[in-house]
């Protein structure tokens, strides 16, 4: 929407309000973060000292760590999952059961959380008696749950990369002898690489943060970090999660940024390559 | 390669085999069968065992009857007030939320649309960047504000304007606050989309011949929004129905919404087959908003 006449007052105001709505919470509390007093209402002058705590809370550590090893592996599995099911539906003619597909890559991203993650303890509760497996809840399961969720939303992201890719290059690929397999692998993959990442990226954010499904897929044993987190925030504020907050928040905004300003660069480089060329 | 008998080479089937089977069956497994399982326990016994339900099936031969299944969590639902107000208030607090989400959304999207290409970029990262990070981690950044003893309190306690602290955390109020706050990027990203490719000769011709602008926006701009705008109320109402960090960290007591219950009666009262028919009926009520959704994508393609 190009038109000739810019925001009007009104709408600037908005946009001010809904931006400081969206960003003053996140900065008063990473401000928080360096007050050396415990209670909040008094500054009592900048200190690191609520980061050092942190360092120190083995509880916290061994969490993140658990934490970062599911996101790790959850993401890189659903991007497999992820690319073929939006292969399949944009590459791949018509099969039986596509309607169906559709909708079950669909569902994951508006199910309630709760439902979701009670449904898929009451599987594995379910396969534990009829096959033995899983013999006890945690990491594993845990990481089948967030593969699960996340592969919905990578399969939309390659989806619509692909759905608006020109398939000439595809089309060529095949007319010169070759197989599918290897157009998908020399071709199209390369192309959707992008899209791949970022999907990759969603997958491992959106494991990382999640509370619900964890809390129902886990087991005795495992703790993920947003469930040592919730435990502790339940009480009202903590001083040392103000720290951990502005540490995971800071982090990955940067990744963010930083990917997104290099999927953006290589992005300009092939449409300016496909012009001149 | 020779491709005179017109048959597909093996390798080429499996590979379509593989592409199309692999994610189909994992969700059919992992998404759909817990569905059929969430719905076959809802119709169980709780039990004090392990796991804490009844069979379904009872094949030994003393049995009086060898299907084993009782309405009573359903007829239990129906009676007990709790869920009722609890489904009523999730209903309420959604809709709420999302009037809200949608009345501070538009304007943000329609702002965002109408910026110079570079400036509409960097604002719709700064739209989209909190998506990207903690969820949980942005709710409790409200507790910071919110609180007895939080940012804004203090604030208005030294510059004089109260005297005492206002409860604000652990209030309806919160809830709706973090609901509208989580969620905004949902809505203000599809009606972006729509207001951006929207054609701009309409509104100039209409504005040619005379349309104020408030005229212009309801009866061009508005109506030409709409897949945007239930798009983005969808993606808003439908999680903010079965939220349970938000109710949980920022409500009261008495903030009763039905994630919250369910998940209550699952890890604390530990009756799964309650909880089970609790989901099933959250299921049912969600059914609607997601065909909506589904239905005004498809126009929007």
């Amino acid at each position: 929407m190009s038109s000739h006449r810019g925001p009007s007052t009104f709408i600037l105001s908005v946009l001010c309000f809904g931006f400081a709505f969206l960003y003053v919470p996140i900065l008063v509390m990473m401000a928080y973060s360096f007050n050396d007093s415990a209670l909040a209402t008094v500054w009592g002058g900048f200190s690191t000292r609520w980061y050092s705590a942190l360092l120190n809370n083995e509880q916290i550590i061994n969490a993140a760590l658990l934490s970062l090893k599911i996101a790790a592996v959850s993401a890189t599995f659903a991007t497999i999952l992820g690319t073929l099911a939006g292969l399949a539906l944009t590459r791949m003619r018509r099969f039986r059961g596509r309607f169906l597909f559709t909708g079950l890559i669909a569902a994951p991203l508006v199910m309630p959380e709760v439902i979701t993650g009670l449904s898929l303890l009451l599987l594995f509760v379910s396969l534990q008696q009829l096959i033995g497996w899983p013999v006890s809840r945690g990491a594993t399961t845990i990481t089948i749950a967030h593969i699960t969720f996340a592969m919905a939303y990578i399969a939309v992201i390659v989806q619509a990369r692909l759905a608006s890719m020109d398939e000439s290059l595809e089309e060529a690929a095949m007319d010169l002898g070759g197989r599918p397999m290897q157009v998908t692998f020399d071709i199209t993959l390369p192309l959707i690489a992008p899209s791949m990442i970022s999907g990759w990226l969603l997958a491992f954010t959106l494991s990382l943060d999640d509370l619900v499904i964890a809390s129902f897929t886990s087991g005795a044993g495992a703790s993920t970090l947003p469930m040592v987190i919730f435990s502790k925030i339940k009480l009202g504020v903590t001083p040392d999660i103000n720290a951990l907050a502005t540490i995971i928040i800071g982090t990955l905004s940067l990744g963010i940024l930083i990917a997104s300003w290099i999927i953006l660069r290589s992005q300009r480089k092939t449409s300016a390559q496909r012009q001149s060329g | 390669m020779s491709q005179a008998n017109h048959s597909i080479p093996l390798g080429d089937k499996l590979w379509r085999w593989l592409v199309i089977s692999l994610p189909y069956w994992w969700l059919a497994i992992f998404f759909l069968a817990p569905f059929a399982i969430v719905f076959k326990i809802s119709f169980a016994d709780p039990v004090v065992a392990q796991p804490p339900f009844s069979n379904f099936f009872d094949f030994s031969p003393g049995a009086e009857s060898w299907l084993l299944a009782t309405l009573d969590n359903y007829r239990f639902i129906t009676e007990d007030n709790l869920y009722w107000i609890s489904y009523f208030k999730s209903l309420k607090i959604a809709t709420i939320s999302t009037v809200l989400c949608l009345l501070l959304g538009y304007p943000m999207a329609y702002g965002i649309a109408k910026c110079q290409p570079g400036t509409r970029n960097i604002l719709l990262m700064l739209v989209i960047l909190p998506f990207w990070t903690s969820f949980l981690l942005r709710v409790y950044a409200w507790i910071v504000m919110l609180g007895k003893t939080g940012a804004i309190n203090s604030l208005l306690l030294k510059m004089g304007l109260i005297t005492t602290p206002i409860e604000m955390l652990y209030t309806d109020g919160a809830v709706y606050l973090g609901i509208v706050y989580t969620y905004i990027p949902f809505m203000v990203l599809p009606l972006y989309s729509v207001l951006e490719k929207m054609d701009t000769n309409l509104q100039d011709a209409a504005a040619d011949l005379g349309a104020r602008r408030w005229q212009v926006f309801f009866n061009i701009i508005l109506p030409l929004s709409m897949p945007g705008v239930i798009a983005g109320s969808m993606l808003v109402f439908i999680p903010a129905l079965g939220e349970f960090v938000i109710p949980s960290l920022l409500g009261g007591i008495d903030s009763l919404m039905i994630g919250r219950t369910l998940y209550d009666e699952f890890f604390i009262n530990r009756d799964w087959p309650l909880a089970s028919a609790v989901a099933t009926v959250l299921l049912f009520i969600i059914v609607v908003p997601i065909m909506l959704l589904q239905s005004s994508q498809k126009e929007r393609s």
